[in-house]
């Protein structure tokens, strides 16, 4: 069976996989890092978004050896080394923007993309950006909610005004 | 010790930290040593016998470790998949209750029905021996469209011959054909409910294990309710007691009820995983998941409605086909009966109501529960035909709903339908949403749209729901198989800290974070010393699950009456450490203390003092502090609300843009107003996803061509506004719960999906348009504008007010609600 | 999905040879030909992926024409400001393809080869008389595509890029198909002095064509009201879940005006 190795998290891992296993079945089965969710079959629910080289990408839709000597990032890479949350993620605690936390993996990767390439969007923008991630249970609301206090609180302003209950500290 | 939060505040939820990192244990993230992988082979056709059903080519395919068929459960003895609810007919027989077997037995029935199992060592080679598997069926005509079902000669089971698993009549028959003699206006309205997949973003998994030595069983699954499906599975089809069984639903990604019922597959993993001796999982595919998961809604209803010449409800004629698909899911039957038939009189004094169900069968994937479950398909039949009654009697439709309200100081409200409502301000809750949205200058936005050729409309909905289900004595005298309490323990530590084992199953609720907050503030200690646990069956002593917006109505209660156990004991524990009577005791802030002193213990002194008791009233009281409940609601909780939707269409594509979303609810207490809020907004888009999006349809052929993601149109970020969601200044706490609260988790799939309708109904006034089925997606909308009649369509008057009417009946019996539902009922 | 070998070319010459194979086939982004397979729809013996080979990245700008190379992703057309400069509704359609990540991954090439009957760029690539470079020869547009799924391609023959001769205003008008996010309805609307052409994906069961009453009516009168004397004929138009026939017909004529309206 083919080899393929590549950077995980910062780490170098390797492991044997048949030229179909996709990027997200090594994530998840060989590496067992199970952070990455598959919600679909067709490539639309965005659960299983990572990093590949920098860019947000569908694990479901990347063939393993696709990534041979790619540097990947998952949600277990997105909290800071002592554990505390990224600024992302505490925005989606502090603006309730997850439930059942099945999608929020695939939240978390695609919007740290966007705010990666556009550190000031729109509401529209996130939105539109949002095309490839589906949540059944927040009505997106509070997902572009935290994802626009984030962005404010990278960029050193408070969260915007969005109406609603906010986290009490 | 200070409290670090109460009760009424937006606290932070204590599971995200897991799963914004990724920490998350759902069931597919689990492994078992040497586990198989079994990837079911299903029916491509929708009904047919099965002629040949060879396994021998695939068996031998690499990695395939056992392949089972029907005849291997056959022969096993394995019971039905159960349904946990049965109906009694309106001529007194019980409904057509057909066997459901974990594997097609010699005929399929629906596009998706398992018919073999394989079990490899991996999903690709188990999908590689799958196609080595020699099926032909010979196929029969598909029992599809539920009109023709009940005269179609194709018959999906024998049992029964026009596909009707019951025929079932609620409320006064003869009191509402006497409105409808009496009546000046009849409105009449033929709709459809349409069909749901529920699509949890989590897919179902379950794995079964068996260890021989203790023969013991266990069951992951991604349930809502583990102890409901140890009792289906264990009881009914496989034959384990509850001592060998274990039902663990770890973290569940969602279950808007999909994940209520107990499916197939969970009893195959189970008892395959000792046929072969290792463990045997199973993780649907979203496409498969089309197929598998129990669907929601689908009735088909026409319904008339009675006015006098004020416009005041005489009475309300329904007559529904609600569709139960191949085979009877866990609670099918309750679904458009009593959570459904019991909710049509609304926030309204119609004095007279009858329904008629049918129930039918049909080569589809089976319909059950589904976020709101009959209380949506009735409101939207209501707030429809309300509607549309307001148009044809040219009055405002806000207006039209004012004048039928059941007063706020009518209540407690006895419907003609069976129900009790406890407390309600519907004008209050009303008039907020009207103010929310500006309603009195819409007509202001309207004119800007026409300027830029689009048409505005805006539509309304006033719901009510009956949640919290239910005083169990009443449901079982309806026909459920099962009590629906539920049950906590409260465990103090000894060294203060508390841990709570709850039946209820979180999936996205955040009961972990709302149950601490309860408890906290009952107890007067940290959050950070509470721990909530559930979702296990050997670590939390029984329940009943999470459904029906239940959770912390019945499931908050039952902790709330453990708590109070725990501190009834506390006191007496107090009492003797401090040479006090117990009575004199008072339980303040943390604080055992003797009343009017300031003798005081602290409740984690009083916890030691339980284990380890030295000093302790050991012959009058047991040591140790921990306590059971079991709460069984008086009655339902009624959350009451309006929804109000403003949209865009566009004529030339008939796009519809929802421009706006105001929800003013009536939950009673809100314990965590941030995720009360965002269980409305998840609410809302799932039933506007409904309404506008969604379209789940089967062909003539009963195959699914919206069976995946590329067809089945998911709601998205960019298809919403903000919405803006309040608290009714009319709110009413509860009157029969402890902590006053109502219940929020389907209120806006109930709401929301009328309030869109009417606003696009309303956006097309000028074409004549009167009624659109859903989803309402460009092509539909477009066909309605395109088919329209000249303007004049719509300005025909409606029939002129006749004679005067006669005096409605007041609604009759004040008596328990068991009784009520009994009266004039034959079940 | 079946199994394969996976071969990772680093020039187009070592990509030709890999194609060369019984039952080879191209993997470019894979956003596409990944759930295909996993449907077991598709059954390649080899995927011999692309996006190695330096020669099928980048874009171009020079002598009025825009040359896209085949492995370039939609992302990076969407971002290029030289695309952006050049032929912005381009830019705008490779900007609204499938979803962020599918962008991050899908390429020109591999569109236009699969020629997807509800594709975005087959109506760009047809409306401007693009010229398809493939690994043996050059091939326009009206020749290339033939049918639904179907291709001048020949077996093992890479399309190494795409040239779009830069139109002097350009449109492009996606209708999206609300579950898959193609589109229902697409109509890229070129200009090239007073010559319209009308490029047309989503709705045919013939795949992306251009409509040749469109493109002589706004040849003739560049005005959205040149558009309502033109018959769109239903016939032959994809009948399916989320448009009728007639819905798709009326559609192309609603997204020719709006594109007319776009540049006006």
């Amino acid at each position: 069976m083919p080899q393929v190795s590549m950077t995980v998290n910062g780490q170098a891992v390797s492991g044997e996989v048949e030229g179909r296993t996709l990027l997200v079945d090594f994530l998840r089965e060989t590496l067992r890092l199970t952070g990455t969710h598959v919600g679909c079959d067709t490539s639309q629910c965005g659960a299983c978004v990572v990093h590949l080289d920098g860019e947000s990408v569908k694990a479901c839709s990347v063939f393993a050896l696709a990534a041979e000597g790619g540097q990947v990032t998952t949600i277990e890479g997105m909290a800071s080394p002592d554990g505390s949350l990224s600024v992302l993620q505490q925005a989606f605690q502090d603006h309730h923007g997850l439930q059942c936390g099945f999608c929020t993996p695939g939240m978390i990767m695609s919007a740290s993309d966007l705010l990666q390439k556009n550190p000031s969007p729109s509401e529209h923008e996130v939105r539109e950006w949002l095309e490839g991630n589906l949540c059944r249970c927040t009505g997106y609301h509070n997902i572009v909610k935290a994802i626009l206090a984030a962005a404010a609180r990278m960029r050193g302003e408070p969260d915007p005004d969005f109406g609603g209950a906010i986290a009490a500290e | 010790m200070a409290k670090d939060f109460t009760v009424g505040e937006g606290v932070k939820r204590r599971e995200d930290v897991r799963f914004l990192t990724g920490r998350g244990n759902y069931t597919d993230d689990i492994n078992r040593p040497n586990q198989l992988t079994c990837v079911f082979l299903r029916s491509p056709v929708a009904h047919g016998k099965i002629t040949k059903l060879d396994i021998a080519a695939a068996a031998a395919a690499a990695g395939v470790v056992r392949i089972f068929t029907g005849d291997d459960i056959a022969a096993a003895g394995l019971g039905s998949v159960p349904c946990g609810w049965e109906i009694t007919q309106t001529n007194g027989e019980k409904m057509v209750e057909p066997a459901h077997p974990i594997l097609a037995h010699g005929k399929v029935r629906h596009v998706g029905d398992p018919i073999a199992a394989v079990l490899a060592t991996s999903r690709d080679a188990a999908k590689d021996a799958i196609e080595k598997i020699d099926l032909e069926i010979e196929e029969l005509p598909a029992v599809i469209d539920m009109k023709k079902a009940l005269t179609q000669a194709s018959t999906v089971h024998d049992e029964a011959a026009d596909n009707v698993c019951f025929d079932w009549d609620f409320g006064d028959k003869a009191a509402t054909d006497a409105a409808f003699a009496n009546a000046a206006h009849v409105t009449t309205l033929e709709l459809v409910n349409n069909r749901m997949v529920p699509n949890a973003m989590e897919p179902r998994a379950a794995i079964g294990e068996y260890e021989p030595t203790t023969e013991q069983h266990t069951l992951y699954t991604t349930s809502q309710n583990p102890h409901v499906i140890r009792l289906l599975m264990g009881a009914f089809v496989l034959s384990i007691p509850e001592h060998k069984l274990r039902v663990v639903a770890p973290d569940v990604g969602g279950g808007f009820g999909s994940k209520i019922f107990h499916y197939a597959e969970e009893a195959f993993v189970t008892w395959a995983a000792k046929q072969v001796g290792r463990p045997v999982k199973w993780t649907c595919e979203r496409s498969e998941s089309f197929i598998s998961d129990a669907h929601g809604r689908d009735h088909v209803t026409t319904a008339e409605l009675a006015l006098d010449a004020d416009g005041k409800f005489l009475g309300l004629r329904v007559d529904t086909l609600a569709n139960m698909g191949a085979y009877l899911s866990t609670f099918a039957p309750a679904v458009p009966t009593y959570l459904h038939a019991t909710l049509l009189a609304g926030q309204y004094t119609t004095p007279a109501i009858h329904a008629r169900i049918r129930a039918m069968f049909t080569n589809t994937v089976w319909v059950d529960a589904y976020r709101g479950a009959g209380r949506p398909e009735a409101t939207f039949l209501l707030e429809r035909i309300v509607d549309k009654a307001a148009r044809e009697l040219k009055m405002d439709p806000a207006e039209l709903r004012r004048k039928n309200f059941i007063p706020k100081d009518a209540f407690p409200y006895d419907t003609p339908v069976a129900l009790t409502y406890d407390t309600g301000d519907y004008e209050a809750t009303l008039a907020q949403g009207l103010a929310m949205a500006d309603y009195a200058n819409f007509e202001t936005r309207r004119a800007e749209s026409a300027r830029r050729g689009k048409l505005r409309g805006i539509g309304l909905s006033c719901y009510i729901e009956a949640c919290g289900i239910a005083p169990s004595a009443l449901v079982g005298a309806l026909g459920a198989r099962a009590g629906l309490y539920e049950a906590a323990t409260v465990r103090v530590n000894p060294t203060g800290s508390v841990s709570v084992f709850t039946g209820s199953h979180s999936h996205g609720q955040g009961h972990e974070t709302t149950f601490a907050q309860v408890v906290a503030e009952r107890l007067g200690i940290d959050q950070s010393a509470i721990e909530i646990i559930h979702g296990d069956t050997d670590r939390v002593p029984f329940g009943m699950g999470t459904y029906g917006s239940r959770s912390l109505a019945v499931g908050g209660s039952a902790i709330v009456k453990a708590v109070d156990k725990v501190i009834d004991k506390g006191k007496k524990i107090a009492a003797h450490l401090l040479e006090a009577s117990a009575d004199d005791i008072v339980f303040e802030d943390g604080q055992f203390k003797v009343a009017g002193t300031d003798k005081a213990k602290a409740f984690a002194e009083v916890s030691l003092a339980a284990y380890v008791p030295h000093q302790y009233p050991i012959e009058e009281l047991e040591p140790g502090l921990e306590e059971n409940a079991f709460y069984d609601p008086k009655n339902f909780t009624y959350p009451a609300g309006t929804h109000i939707c403003e949209v865009e269409v566009d004529p030339d594509t008939g796009v519809v843009d929802v421009l706006g979303f105001w929800a003013s609810d009536d939950f009673g207490n809100v314990v965590n107003p941030m995720i009360v809020e965002g269980q409305v907004h998840g609410g809302v888009v799932q039933g506007l996803g409904q309404a506008f999006i969604e379209n789940c349809a089967y062909d003539e052929n009963g195959q699914l061509p919206s069976g995946s993601y590329m067809d089945y149109a998911m709601p998205r970020a960019d298809q919403f506004p903000r919405f803006s969601v309040e608290t009714s200044p009319g709110s009413t706490p509860c009157t029969h719960n402890p902590l006053g609260v109502k219940g929020c988790g389907e209120a806006g799939a109930i709401g929301s999906p009328p309030a869109l309708v009417n606003a696009v109904v309303d956006a097309l006034k000028d074409y004549g348009v009167e009624h659109l089925d859903m989803p309402l997606t460009p092509r539909r909308v477009w066909s309605a504008i395109v088919a329209a009649k000249p303007a004049e369509a719509a300005t025909q008057a409606a029939s002129a007010p006749a004679a005067a009417p006669s005096a409605s009946a007041s609604p009759s019996g004040t008596g328990g609600l068991l009784s009520r539902l009994f009266g004039g009922k034959k079940n | 999905m079946y199994d394969f070998s996976y071969a990772k070319p680093g020039s187009l010459s070592e990509a030709t040879a890999a194609m060369a194979a019984e039952g080879a086939q191209a993997l470019s982004g894979g956003q596409t030909l990944t759930p295909t397979m996993k449907q077991r729809l598709a059954q390649p013996t080899t995927l011999v992926d692309l996006t190695g080979v330096a020669e099928l990245r980048g874009i171009s700008v020079a002598d009025g024409v825009v040359e896209i190379k085949g492995a370039t992703r939609h992302a990076e057309v969407a971002g290029s400001a030289e695309v952006q400069a050049a032929i912005p509704a381009l830019a705008d359609l490779a900007g609204r393809i499938g979803d962020p990540q599918v962008r991050n991954r899908g390429t020109i090439g591999g569109s236009v080869a699969n020629n997807d009957p509800s594709a975005c760029y087959p109506a760009a690539v047809l409306a401007m008389g693009a010229t398809i470079m493939t690994s043996t020869r050059a091939l326009s547009a009206d020749a290339f595509f033939t049918g639904m799924y179907e291709t001048a391609l020949d077996e093992g023959e890479i399309v190494t890029g795409v040239k779009f001769p830069v139109p002097d205003a350009a449109s492009w008008q996606k209708f999206v198909q609300p579950a898959s996010r193609f589109s229902l309805v697409g109509v890229f609307l070129a200009k090239y002095g007073s010559d319209v052409r009308v490029g047309v994906t989503g709705a045919s069961e013939g795949g992306v064509f251009r409509h040749q009453g469109l493109e002589q009516a706004l040849s003739g009168s560049f005005d959205p009201s040149a558009v309502d004397g033109v018959a769109v004929s239903a016939s032959g138009m994809i009948a399916d879940l989320h448009g009728t026939p007639e819905y798709r017909a009326h559609l192309i004529k609603v997204m020719t005006k709006r594109a007319v309206q776009a540049l006006k």
